[in-house]
């Protein structure tokens, strides 16, 4: 098993080092990481709690990115909510893919009856709009964190991973040396663990990013609709704030503009990194544009 | 054999309403707190003397009305029999407004707004992505909707923020959000058509801008697959001229799957609508929910939820019954 | 020469870029086709066969390209027209039976409508009523019923593609038509029935026909003339009953007794070792380390292919020793 993990990073790092959109992403993604690593030693944190600073500041030097109608310093807001947004579409990534590709990797191995009601379930939820879905259940929940928030996004977003990890799982049960594990009296735990996962382990990561993608997706439209976590200073929850009290039409533009580019950023750079997994996965993609 | 797709597909629509339905039942159950309270802490905020007794009488009274007195399996099953007949209730921030009747007044909003832009985002979308995997395609195609994917990743209404900025508020040149001018009553006349236009265009933009390269990137996959087919090949040898090949022969094939894609795309238009409408202060779907969940009005939010399934199960059906047509080896 | 030509190909050379490297898929190909005949062009796969028949059509694609020679059809060269040239005579000239017939069709588009637009393409005279006669009229050449003509490819069985992609091949009456291992795909039934309707039309039209393949038993049957491919090359031509009474390059003498025979039983040897890899030729003639009879000259030349008598050519220093 790991001979073939081994051998899968090997080619993906060679791969990877021949690709202009891998290294780009991974340079957009980084950048943000250093902020939000370096930030806290340059500037006070704190200042990320209203009624901290002076209200509505332009930038200046000592509020380079200005401060809010709250008195909270924006700069710091920057530096504490990237990680935040972060840190809770990888937790609803983590679980959405472990959960869809469990499913799709039952789904796809024993096929019959479970095949015929996981894939139901999964095109059936696949049809549901889901922010329809967060939003009547964010309402219900009182208190919002950031790991509540992750686990019902999650809950949503293991239909996609579940489907495309199937597809590949049925086309694998059928390769010859599944065949021979089989005859050789393989149990079905040591073919799916030793055969058929470390195969699946590109895609399950190319859908990772995806669906962490995904959830960060959700989770911003959550917070802009002010469902989010009241009490952390997230980058939806930012706009969210800046909207309420109409930056825009006050001409606070350094209150709502920053959060965003800091998510364009980050969307951009998951998008380049999951194209490039993509067609690291499926080779066909590679030959144009 | 054609009967058995057809029947399969509509079986499925009803048990995705009926799921539908279910949830849109249980989920605000399962919520804490209950809707009359709601109305309860509502009127008392008003400043409606309420107490002792009146204010159990008004509860009971409202119980009642809502069938909430009843046992749990008749409300299920008087809930599915109303929304089954699409009577969804009474709003109750609005009481005595009946939900489908605010309903259908936002529908015309969103469906003109988004799934005009969606329609035109897969038609030009294709083409450009179409294009992009086309080797005899001009070179600026190839050089400039990459940028688009890019645009992809970025959400619309993040986009929509920027552009309402730009102009909006710092050039004036279209208006800030809304639907019409306040001030201006809607009737079928050049002025108020030209005014709608003028105020979707800005959200329109948005999604147009951040979905075409979506479309863009699912054509050129398919669209590599189906030009390395051997019917490309002999449509070539054949001297056909390269437009006919291009659309009849190409396309034809690679729109197949995205228009799969495209119903699922109109369907979750109507969620998708939440966020835009509420940026741009857009009198549609979207912000009739937006407002429910902000007013715990529960008939409503649920209503807006089971139509926005409904609208996908729905566009889904209506896409899996035309397939047939569009692709002639359906027929298992 | 006996007669006109009807495709002339003079010293053809495909190459592949790959890397810094070019690999030559055809190498140097050089012969004639007269009208009616049949000439078989065999070879094991990766041996050039396909991509010479793509080449002719101009429709080979990047990263392979035309280096050099010269195809003459009608007077012209054409692989120095213009496109838009090239594209009108595709079909009306120079027609294909394509190798993978199963899904050479357009899945979603009728049968009719896909041999009515190759008319459309290049005769926009006539009218649709006669456009539908004549394709009815060419279902029946290729024994295929009426109703074909509404039908979509996948309700079509292998046998009746591949008389779709027959009948759709002539039906602008082209001089010549490459066919492509027309029966490939096709199980040894229906491949003996589609290649006897394949040469009734040939001969009716009166055209000129490339068959590709690598099923030796199946061009003894149908073909006029045979050339072999080896490794880019062509290393012999000669027609077929002198071809297999008396073959001349060592290649082909391991081909034909490799084949089965009804009368003699012996055992089948296949030719030993494989095909090289185009990458890394072996120097001198490309056969010599699978060559039974190579002598130490064949390490180093690379033969000629050279007239033997007026009907045959061979590429093989051997036996230009034996002549002269």
């Amino acid at each position: 098993m790991f001979g073939i993990i081994l051998r899968h990073i090997k080619s993906a790092i060679s791969y990877t080092l021949r690709t202009p959109k891998l290294l780009l992403g991974l340079a957009l993604l980084s950048s943000l990481l250093l902020l939000s690593l370096v930030g806290p030693y340059l500037i006070d944190v704190d200042n990320a709690r209203p009624i901290s600073v002076p209200t509505n500041r332009a930038p200046s030097a000592e509020f380079p990115l200005g401060t809010d109608s709250g008195g909270r310093d924006m700069l710091a807001v920057i530096i504490v909510g990237t990680p935040q947004t972060v840190r809770m579409g990888l937790l609803a990534g983590i679980v959405g893919v472990v959960l869809g590709a469990s499913l799709g990797l039952i789904a796809g191995y024993y096929g019959g009856k479970v095949d015929m009601i996981i894939s139901a379930a999964t095109d059936t939820m696949l049809t549901i709009p889901p922010l329809a879905i967060l939003l009547v259940v964010a309402a219900s929940v009182r208190t919002m964190s950031v790991e509540n928030m992750a686990i019902i996004i999650a809950l949503l977003s293991w239909m996609f991973p579940a489907r495309t990890i199937r597809a590949q799982v049925l086309s694998l049960r059928e390769q010859p040396y599944v065949h021979m594990a089989r005859l050789a009296g393989l149990s079905n735990i040591r073919i799916v663990f030793e055969e058929i996962m470390p195969n699946i382990l590109p895609l399950a990561a190319a859908s990772f990013v995806g669906a962490t993608s995904g959830a960060i997706l959700a989770g911003i439209g959550l917070e802009v609709l002010g469902m989010g976590p009241q009490r952390t200073p997230t980058l939806g929850m930012t706009i969210y704030w800046a909207q309420l009290y109409s930056a825009l039409i006050r001409g606070l533009w350094w209150w709502w503009l920053p959060p965003i580019l800091v998510l364009i950023v980050l969307f951009v750079g998951l998008f380049l990194v999951s194209a490039a997994l993509d067609e690291f996965v499926n080779p066909r993609l590679r030959k144009t544009g | 054999m054609k009967y058995a797709y057809f029947i399969r597909r509509i079986m499925m629509f009803f048990v995705v309403v009926l799921m539908a339905a279910t949830l849109n039942f249980i989920i605000p159950r399962m919520a804490p707190g209950d809707p009359i309270g709601a109305v309860l802490e509502e009127l008392r905020a008003r400043g409606a003397s309420t107490g002792g007794d009146a204010e159990d009488e008004i509860v009971a009274a409202y119980r009642a009305r809502f069938g909430l007195d009843q046992p749990i399996y008749i409300q299920y099953l008087r809930f599915l029999s109303n929304t089954l007949r699409f009577d969804l209730g009474h709003s109750i921030s609005y009481y005595p407004q009946k939900v489908e009747r605010a309903l259908l007044r936002a529908l015309p909003w969103t469906v003109g707004l988004l799934a005009i832009s969606t329609l035109f985002s897969f038609a030009a979308g294709s083409f450009f992505g179409a294009m992009m995997a086309w080797p005899r395609a001009p070179g600026f195609m190839r050089r400039f909707v990459p940028m688009f994917m890019v645009l992809s990743a970025v959400p619309y209404y993040l986009l929509g923020l920027i552009l309402v900025y730009i102009f909006a508020f710092v050039m004036r040149l279209l208006p800030l959000g809304g639907a019409y001018s306040s001030g201006t009553i809607p009737r079928m006349d050049l002025d108020f058509l030209l005014d709608v236009a003028r105020h979707g265009m800005l959200p329109a933009l948005s999604i147009v801008l951040t979905s075409v390269g979506f479309w863009a990137l699912g054509m050129r996959g398919v669209m590599v697959t189906v030009l390395g087919e051997d019917y490309l090949t002999l449509a070539e040898a054949k001297g056909l001229p390269d437009r006919r090949i291009f659309f009849a022969y190409a396309m034809r094939n690679a729109l197949l799957p995205q228009v799969t894609s495209l119903a699922i795309a109109l369907g979750t238009v109507a969620s998708g609508s939440v966020l835009v409408e509420v940026v741009f202060n857009y009198p549609g779907i979207g912000w009739l929910l937006y407002n429910a969940l902000r007013t715990s009005d529960y008939y409503m939010v649920q209503g807006v939820t089971f139509f926005l399934i409904l609208t996908v199960a729905v566009s889904v059906l209506v896409v899996d019954l035309i397939y047939p047509l569009l692709d002639p080896r359906i027929e298992r | 020469m006996r007669q006109e030509t009807a495709l002339q190909v003079n010293g053809l050379r495909v190459s592949y870029l790959a890397g810094e490297g070019e690999v030559k898929a055809v190498d140097d190909v050089t012969f004639s086709l007269y009208p009616g005949e049949r000439l078989g062009v065999v070879g094991e796969s990766g041996s050039g066969k396909t991509t010479l028949a793509l080449a002719l059509m101009r429709l080979h694609k990047p990263p392979a390209s035309i280096k050099g020679g010269e195809a003459r059809l009608g007077g012209r060269d054409i692989l120095k027209l213009e496109q838009e040239d090239m594209r009108k005579l595709r079909w009306s000239e120079l027609s294909l039976i394509p190798q993978g017939s199963m899904n050479s069709l357009n899945p979603v588009v009728r049968i009719k409508h896909q041999m009515a637009d190759a008319i459309e393409a290049h005769d926009s005279s006539m009218t649709r009523a006669e456009i539908n006669k004549h394709i009815v009229h060419l279902l029946g050449r290729v024994s295929l019923p009426e109703s074909v003509a509404e039908m979509y490819p996948h309700e079509l069985s292998g046998g009746m593609k591949q008389r779709v992609c027959i009948a759709l091949a002539i039906i602008l009456e082209p001089s010549v038509i490459i066919a492509d291992e027309p029966t490939s795909a096709l199980d040894v039934v229906v491949q003996r029935v589609v290649m006897q309707t394949l040469n009734d039309v040939q001969q009716q039209l009166n055209a000129a026909m490339i068959i590709i393949g690598h099923d030796m038993g199946l061009m003894a049957q149908s073909a006029d003339r045979l050339a072999v491919m080896y490794a880019g090359k062509m290393v012999e031509v000669a027609p077929i009953a002198s071809f297999f009474n008396d073959p001349q390059h060592p290649y082909s003498k391991l081909l034909i007794s490799s084949l089965p025979s009804p009368e003699e039983k012996r055992e089948l040897t296949g030719i030993p070792g494989s095909q090289p890899s185009l990458l890394d030729l072996p120097s001198g003639c490309a056969f010599h380390p699978r060559c039974p009879v190579a002598v130490e000259r064949c390490k180093q030349e690379i033969p000629v292919l050279r007239q033997i008598d007026s009907q045959r050519r061979a590429a093989c220093h051997l036996v230009e020793e034996q002549a002269s």
